[in-house]
């Protein structure tokens, strides 16, 4: 396993540039995140338009791997029902999890295969996971509230 | 790739990496390991490994209990490493106590004191670590959460307040930002920060605990591996350190309490091997160190510590820290020449220890101890369990490398060439 496998040419680009930064109004449901053993924070912001992620905005804290994966989770929910971005969710994570045993599918979460070399390395997991469990976590807050 | 040599006097470091089969391992795809992370937990000499199998092939047995032959000998073996660990720390055998880790260690401490406060049941000597409102426990801004935790949940319980001492930009405890009263029961720090390598001015600040009456505990997890301490001299009434920071397994700790204290403290976990008495309406408890040592204790793992205790003693405490004062040497000379590199601590050798954390301006702690590790190099990132410390600078995250006897002075070199690679990998060099 190189370094390039794993910070892919996508990853870094995302890093670099991160797509739907910062914290915007108006918003459903606001969470904070954190990854304990590093100290990495994301605070996460989402609004619904009734069945449709209409925005999620973010600030976040921390390595290349958890600000690239946030970005890349901005570009694929927004727009989407809650319903498929909650597929797409389930499939990121089952890729970032499976040990480099799920390549993931590119059909369903788009620049997200660029994160499957990170499931090798068991202590960037959650690196790779903070924004998209902060981003459930809104979206179950904003279903609660209603 | 800068090389260096830089012998330490009377120390052959190339047979000592020979007693440490580890170190002779490769990691990521065929790159030998550069173990820079003995701060986290330090490897073990082949003495050590030894002397617990051999105890287990020959003498195992629960220690403290029964009559027969292998009870005896093991009983033996295991105070033998507790007499051992004393001469070592200049404590005595009856001082000590065997916890799991310092963690459980200063909990035990904490928890005794919890149950002091509660009163009930208990003599008038228990009377000195009672808590509650109005009283205060006074830590550091720079301690492990280990020596944290337990004294804010022990004021959690109690009513007391924490209070603490601030650390300076250059990494000191700041010895100016809060005033003693005798409302201070507990003063509470870490003989060598764990992030900063910065060592604690231990006398000053018993000095000053003394002078209100409070209760002194030293978080020596950092210094008794590191350098020669002697409890008794520095005048702590409690200290706490673990065995597999200091070359030993893990598994096993000690709690340091001088003998008038311990004599006086309520016990923390009860049950078998603790008591003295025991009826249906009620207990009486066993004298130190067994009061403190409830149920069948971790054995090898003690005779281990003790044959890991005669490892450092032979090499000399001395040795291993003029070592490790020449280690952090090449580690700041090398990586002050880096780019973008902020060390977090002092900048000096003076009155410091071999932890040495820094930042990397535009690369994530992470992503640098990624590409370290891609070459071999293990180091810790992260907040290194001191988390208000990062907080106090600013920063999330810092890259830790830590020595030990065993680390050499090109593996601490290869360390900055490591963090240009990684400036250069993330486009910031
Ligand atoms: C300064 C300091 N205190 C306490 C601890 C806790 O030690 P343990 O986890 O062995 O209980 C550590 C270990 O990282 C430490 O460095």
């Amino acid at each position: 396993m190189k370094l390039e496998q794993m910070y892919q040419e996508i990853i870094l680009d995302h890093y670099r540039q991160p797509h739907g930064a910062g914290l915007r109004e108006p918003y459903d449901a606001e969470t904070h995140h954190v990854n304990p053993t590093c100290g990495d924070e994301v605070t996460l912001r989402v609004k619904l338009d009734g069945q449709s992620v209409q925005d999620v905005s973010y600030e976040s804290l921390g390595c290349s791997i958890s600000q690239a994966s946030t970005s890349v989770l901005t570009d694929l929910v927004v727009g989407k029902s809650v319903e498929e971005a909650f597929r797409i969710l389930e499939s990121f994570q089952e890729m970032a999890q499976s040990r480099g045993k799920v390549p993931g599918d590119e059909e369903i979460i788009g620049d997200g295969i660029a994160f499957a070399g990170v499931s090798r390395y068991p202590a960037r997991v959650k690196c790779a996971l903070l924004g998209w469990m902060a981003f459930k976590d809104a979206v179950a807050r904003v279903k609660e509230e209603a | 790739m800068t090389t260096l040599q830089t012998p330490t006097a009377g120390l052959d470091v190339a047979s000592i990496r020979d007693d440490f089969p580890i170190l002779s391992r490769t990691v990521r795809e065929g790159r030998p390991l550069v173990y820079l992370d003995s701060g986290a937990t330090s490897q073990r000499p082949r003495q050590v490994l030894d002397a617990e199998r051999a105890f287990l092939e020959t003498h195992n047995a629960a220690v403290h209990r029964g009559a027969h032959q292998l009870a005896e000998e093991a009983t033996d073996d295991y105070e033998a490493a507790r007499s051992k660990i004393a001469v070592f720390t200049g404590a005595e055998p009856e001082e000590l106590v065997f916890t799991k880790n310092a963690t459980e260690a200063i909990n035990l401490v904490a928890y005794a004191m919890s149950n002091s406060s509660i009163r009930t049941g208990l003599g008038p000597e228990s009377e000195r670590f009672a808590v509650g409102p109005g009283d205060e426990i006074v830590v550091t801004e720079l301690e492990h959460h280990a020596n944290l935790v337990p004294w804010q949940e022990l004021c959690r319980r109690t009513g007391a307040t924490l209070r603490w001492y601030s650390v300076t930009e250059d990494g000191r405890i700041d010895l100016d930002s809060l005033a003693l009263t005798e409302r201070v029961k507990v003063v509470a720090f870490a003989h060598q920060s764990n992030v900063l390598g910065s060592i604690a001015p231990v006398e000053e600040l018993v000095r000053r605990a003394q002078a209100v009456g409070a209760l002194t505990v030293l978080d020596a997890c950092q210094s008794v591996p590191h350098m020669p301490v002697n409890l008794t001299e520095l005048g702590v009434d409690f200290a706490a350190f673990s065995g597999h920071k200091m070359l030993g397994p893990s598994g096993v700790g000690v709690l340091f309490g001088r003998t008038e204290l311990l004599d006086a403290m309520p016990p923390f976990i009860t049950g078998g091997s603790m008591i003295e008495m025991v009826r249906m309406e009620g207990s009486t408890y066993a004298p130190p160190p067994q009061r403190f040592e409830a149920g069948v204790p971790m054995t090898s793992q003690a005779v281990g510590l003790g044959a890991a205790v005669d490892y450092l003693s032979a090499i000399g405490m001395d040795t291993v820290f003029a070592h490790e004062r020449e280690l952090t040497k090449v580690a700041l000379d090398t990586l002050r020449e880096v780019e973008g590199v902020r060390i977090i601590g002092p900048d000096s050798l003076e009155q410091r220890g071999g932890a040495v954390s820094f930042v990397v301006d535009g690369v994530h702690a992470h992503d640098v101890g990624q590409v370290l590790d891609d070459r071999g190099i293990a180091v810790r990132v992260g907040h290194h369990c001191a988390w208000p410390l990062h907080r106090r600078f600013g920063i999330a995250a810092t890259v830790r490398a830590s020595f030990h006897v065993y680390t050499t002075a090109e593996e601490v070199a290869q360390l900055a060439d490591g963090v240009r690679a990684a400036r250069e990998f993330f486009g910031v060099a």
